[in-house]
């Protein structure tokens, strides 16, 4: 059986295969390290930092529905600085492409962030979040609003120059709009989706399962909302997608890759099944061998429409 | 902290819908302590889609038990799971129960489903420790009495034991509590955590509780499990990583 080359190119940032671990379900890699071999991965992306530590939300954090779960952490996290002393010595002694996933409250927070992290060396590229639906300020209302998806990658890509990916939000009618101006920003890469907006209630006492109210929804019951909104920016727009939502197999890996997806994010799967990305990049392997793909990019938006 | 297919060797009913499953596991068996947990993918199916957190109830050589109540979809699918069948267990999960402190008598107070993590707790200590039991429950159907030493018991509505709360039972023995060196153990529902702190720091007992909260990963990666600190303002412990036991003390409950 020839090698398979499962390589793929994420605007200046080559990886060499396409999975990787999505923001805020791996921490800062350690406790997941124990079951997965960082070094296979395609890349790791942090949980989402702030310029200050972030408490979170109260309890109840999460709820699961069905084929799915709502989260509302609220952005816990270390903040950027603890980040530099207590994350990075960790993940140094990996050679995975460590992503960073930046949150903020303000256009300039975003911009704060990436001038105090951009110089680490470990860091090789960043996501930049403007979708998060569970905190009050920041994150929706920046994913909601065109002019500051544009604003915001604008500014950060003049601080920088590695790669920057927009995480986008589904919670939007034209996720496409989005992508052409973080296109146009001069952005590397789109990952979609981040999760959607939902909620669940009691039935007894009326309130809501989850403290905040809302919550993102994540999971199986989320991909094919997903994979369509891969296939809209895809046909619209001309910079990488990285494809999240819902994957619980190679199966819906290369079902994203077909749809237009360059690489994909693994993220509720990881909570259930901490080992499932090795199992992942095997099989996907496997299936490119048996099917004589010798590369895997050349399977990306490879959708038959007629 | 493992991920293994661990064959269920029998499924007991205890009574009223509570169930033992006891599976075979060498490899978690070898390594658990009283108070921590496992986290049990149900099934590979989407649906239920979350893994299940269980205390664990009771190690035997290589056997691990797992005490439930049928609640839901997922406890209904573990309870008819047949004999051999393999259980996907993530564990051991979360620090234990400190039981190397200075104290002569344990006192296990659990409250309903509460009793689950004492069985365990009681065999390492058998021989070791003096055990006192006090298990509450609302009727005589919710008393777990497998695996406890020198039980009392209380329910709400006095069909078994003394007619009231555990915390009731308690302070009808405070004399005998007090003229011992004793560290309590608990577990149960959050009223009766307040009720018990009160009566802790009343007279001065050491206190450690098994705390749960809703999770998804049950080891740090969701961040979805806080439980807030009583002693360093505005900050958060995962139940999960840094429980699920604490000092009563510790926590704000």
């Amino acid at each position: 059986m020839s090698k398979v080359d499962l390589s793929v190119k994420i605007g200046s940032l080559e990886i060499k295969n396409p999975v990787m671990l999505a923001s805020g379900t791996v921490g800062y890699g350690n406790e997941i390290s124990e079951f997965t071999d960082l070094n296979k991965l395609g890349g790791i992306v942090t949980k989402s930092l702030s310029l200050k530590p972030r408490k979170g939300n109260p309890p109840q954090r999460i709820v699961e529905t069905p084929a799915g779960m709502l989260n509302a952490i609220g952005l816990a996290n270390v903040g950027v600085e603890a980040f530099i002393k207590d994350k990075i010595p960790f993940l140094k002694q990996y050679n995975v492409p460590l992503i960073c996933n930046i949150a903020a409250s303000t256009v300039e927070e975003y911009v704060e962030c990436v001038k105090i992290l951009k110089d680490e060396e470990v860091i090789a590229a960043f996501e930049i979040n403007v979708s998060c639906p569970n905190v009050k300020e920041g994150g929706l209302i920046f994913g909601n609003d065109v002019k500051s998806v544009a604003r915001i990658t604008e500014l950060v890509r003049a601080e920088t120059s590695k790669p920057i990916i927009m995480k986008l939000s589904p919670n939007v009618s034209n996720i496409s709009d989005f992508a052409k101006v973080a296109q146009d920003g001069g952005a590397d890469a789109v990952s979609a989706i981040n999760t959607l907006v939902g909620t669940a209630f009691n039935i007894y006492t009326r309130k809501p399962k989850i403290h905040n109210i809302t919550g993102g929804l994540s999971g199986p019951a989320i991909k094919p909302v997903a994979l369509a909104k891969v296939l809209e920016i895809s046909r619209n727009v001309d910079i990488p997608i990285i494809g999240i939502g819902g994957i619980m197999d190679w199966k819906d890996v290369v079902e994203f890759i077909i749809a237009g997806a360059s690489a994909i994010q693994i993220g509720t799967l990881n909570f259930i099944d901490p080992s499932a990305s090795g199992k992942i990049i095997k099989q996907l392997e496997d299936y490119c061998a048996k099917m004589g793909i010798d590369k895997l990019s050349d399977l990306t938006a490879s959708y038959n429409l007629d | 902290m493992l991920l293994v297919q661990a064959p269920i060797e029998d499924t007991i009913e205890l009574d009223h819908s509570i169930f033992l499953l006891k599976v075979h596991s060498p490899e978690i068996t070898s390594i658990i302590k009283p108070g921590q947990f496992l986290n049990i993918r149900i099934t590979d199916k989407p649906y239920p889609l979350l893994r299940r957190p269980f205390s664990a109830c009771d190690v035997d050589g290589e056997h691990l038990m797992l005490m439930f109540n049928v609640m839901g979809e997922g406890t209904s699918i573990l309870a008819h799971k047949p004999k051999g069948a393999p259980v996907d267990i993530l564990g051991p999960l979360g620090n234990g129960f400190n039981l190397e402190d200075d104290y002569d008598t344990a006192v296990v107070v659990g409250g309903g489903m509460g009793a689950a993590p004492f069985p365990f707790l009681q065999r390492v200590l058998k021989g070791k420790k003096e055990i006192l039991t006090f298990i509450g429950g609302r009727t005589h159907k919710d008393i777990i009495t497998y695996g406890m030493e020198n039980l009392q018991t209380a329910t709400d509505n006095g069909s078994e034991g003394l007619k009231g709360n555990v915390i009731d039972l308690l302070n009808e023995k405070l004399d005998l509590l007090k003229s011992k060196k004793i560290k309590i153990f608990a577990c149960g529902p959050a009223p009766m955590f307040k009720a018990l702190k009160v009566f802790c720091n009343e007279h001065k007992f050491n206190c450690e509780v098994s705390t749960e909260c809703a999770m998804a990963c049950g080891f740090g990666l969701c961040q979805g499990c806080p439980i807030e600190s009583a002693k360093d303002e505005g900050k958060y412990h995962l139940v999960c990583k840094d429980g699920p036991v604490f000092n009563i003390n510790d926590v704000v409950i």
